[in-house]
């Protein structure tokens, strides 16, 4: 069974239609990464996963997500166990305004936990799988931040481990970074799949080739192909996913 | 020259005259009020002045003490009855209430802000002061004024509900609508990421309000409540009302006292010599802190953003 399980998913801005019969299913301990013109529906298909939508009023689902095969579209979907089950990370850093080691200790705090010398290891392990404590390791009590920008993405990556999710999002994690620091976290992203699935909207198509082993070509609203990456750079099915990735379209 | 260049000159000569006119007029305030000072500064000596509690016509003794405790004391009541209401009432602008109420309530909130304060002034005499004295005075009476050793500060003496409380929950309710709006203006600036983030770590919308968006904005809502207190600092027509203006040892939270606007209000009029230049000195102080609030306020709000 496939971790997520998306099955004829539309979904509503009030009565704007974004997804349209969206139907794929995202593979575990990979990186699928989703890429399409701008305003194709990536950002809003990514947070059907996490049901960030539900923030704000008037949004509506139709069809199945299954996390699990569990139905997470479902009325009594618990959602604040949801969204610690699928991580979140945006374009830009966002930082909370704490320390490093607050940062990383608060969705474990947030469950309630205190216990100081947990909380210190579970940090470390964080901090250490987004290859980030060597560089902060000595500046866990200074003010998030104070860090660099590409720091900062770590650090949020780091925070989203430190409640050990099942699933990643990535919207366009790296586009706001310096190539070096977009290096390292498309490595990181790489190292991760051992322990999470990871899905990442991307507009780099070289990005998409390199790091992810599946890729979804959307077009306004609606799935226009999904297979291997390789299979979707090298020979697809549709004309049109070998124009967009060419870059002949879009 | 061309006749547009000659009208560009004659508009920015006139916009530097003008911006100049208002540094003239606060440098002129300022020399005269310390220029009318120096006679009590001299006579008393400004460390005399500040910390003695006299205010003696007969004898023509006089000391800011008393004035410039009642302002501190009222304008922090103020401030402490304030900023948890205004910080309540802009999460409420900006999270909770349904969008289509949120221009409404915004706008109810801003003319507050607008009631010319001798309004404020006679509501707190005759409608405010009343009710307190008969409702909440009595109730705290009751139980902070059983307390050991500080209970009799919350204790009633003298009848009217002219006193300390009642000048600073007046002065709140002055001072509430600024400082909410700057907080709703700090809290719209959160990115919107960053309250997602949290929530996407599976805290609750109170738990993202508290623990990010308001250490997010504190540094506003800082800015902004300094600036308030600014305006709780000077503010005269409705202390003078709701103060009393008595020169006597403060006994208790429910006793008449003086603030130096509530001085200034009174004694102008009929001052001369010593006291007229006493007077100016109170004056010069609270021009000094006002200064002092506004630039420290706007420095934290300018960080901000
Ligand atoms: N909050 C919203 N309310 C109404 N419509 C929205 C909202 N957010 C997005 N849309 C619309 O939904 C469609 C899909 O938007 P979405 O943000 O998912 O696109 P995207 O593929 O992520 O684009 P980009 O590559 O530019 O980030 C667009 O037509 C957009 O205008
Ligand atoms: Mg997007």
């Amino acid at each position: 069974m496939d971790l997520l399980e998306v099955k004829n998913l539309d979904f509503y801005y009030g009565s704007q239609k974004a997804l349209a019969d969206v139907t794929l299913n995202i593979r575990r301990n990979a990186i699928t990464s989703l890429i399409g013109p701008s305003g194709c529906g990536k950002t809003t298909l990514l947070r059907c996963f996490n049901r960030m939508h539900d923030l704000y009023p008037g949004n509506r689902y139709a069809g199945e997500i299954r996390l699990q095969g569990r139905n997470i579209l479902s009325k009594n979907e618990d959602l604040i166990n949801l969204r610690s089950s699928v991580g979140m990370v945006f374009q830009k850093p966002t930082p909370f305004p704490m320390s490093v080691f607050d940062n990383i200790a608060y969705g474990p705090r947030l469950k309630g936990q205190r216990n100081l010398s947990f909380l210190r290891e579970k940090v470390e392990k964080a901090l250490r799988q987004a290859a980030l404590w060597e560089e902060v390791k000595d500046r866990l009590k200074e003010n998030a931040g104070g860090l660099s920008g590409g720091q900062q993405q770590r650090l949020s990556i780091a925070r989203t481990l430190a409640v050990d999710p099942e699933v990643i999002l990535f919207d366009e994690s790296t586009s706001a970074l310096d190539p070096i620091s977009s290096q390292k976290i498309e490595d990181l992203m790489t190292e991760l799949k051992k322990d999470v699935t990871i899905v990442a909207v991307t507009h780099n198509m070289q990005q998409a080739a390199r790091v992810s082993d599946y890729t979804a070509l959307m077009y306004l609203g609606s799935l226009v192909e999904y297979d291997e990456t390789e299979i979707i750079f090298t020979r697809p099915q549709k004309k049109m996913t070998e124009e967009y990735v060419l870059g002949r379209f879009g | 020259m061309s006749k547009a260049r000659y009208l560009n000159l004659g508009f920015k000569s006139l916009t530097f005259l003008a911006s100049l006119s208002v540094l003239a007029i606060i440098a002129g305030i300022f020399v005269c009020l310390l220029w009318e000072s120096l006679p009590a500064l001299r006579h008393f000596g400004i460390f005399k002045f500040l910390f003695t509690a006299d205010w003696n016509y007969a004898q023509e003794s006089f000391g800011a003490l008393r004035p410039l405790t009642g302002t501190a004391l009222t304008t922090f009541l103020a401030l402490l009855f304030a900023a948890p209401v205004a910080v309540g009432t802009a999460i409420f602008l900006t999270e909770l209430c349904p969008h289509r109420l949120r221009g409404a309530f915004g706008t109810a909130v801003e003319l507050l802000a607008a009631i010319p304060s001798v309004i404020y002034g006679m509501w707190g005499l005759f409608v405010f002061a009343p009710f307190l004295e008969a409702s909440v005075q009595p109730l705290i009476g009751k139980t902070l004024g059983l307390l050991p050793l500080i209970g009799f500060f919350f204790q009633s003496k003298l009848a009217g509900g002219v006193n300390v409380f009642t000048a600073s929950l007046v002065l709140a309710v002055m001072i509430t609508p600024f400082i909410a709006s700057v907080t709703r203006d700090a809290f719209n600036q959160v990115p919107a990421t960053l309250k997602e983030s949290a929530r996407g770590l599976g805290a609750t919308q109170w738990e993202t309000i508290r623990q990010v968006q308001i250490p997010y904005s504190r540094q506003a809502i800082g800015g902004g409540a300094i600036i308030a207190m600014g305006r709780a600092l000077g503010e005269t027509m409705a202390v003078a009302y709701v103060i009393g203006n008595r020169h006597a040892p403060l006994d208790s939270l429910f006793a008449p006292y003086a603030t130096i606007t509530s001085v200034l209000a009174n004694e102008f009029n009929e001052a001369a010599g010593l006291q007229l230049s006493s007077l100016f000195t109170l004056a010069l102080a609270l021009f000094l802190a006002n200064f002092l609030a506004l630039y420290l306020g706007k420095k934290l709000l300018k960080k901000e953003l």
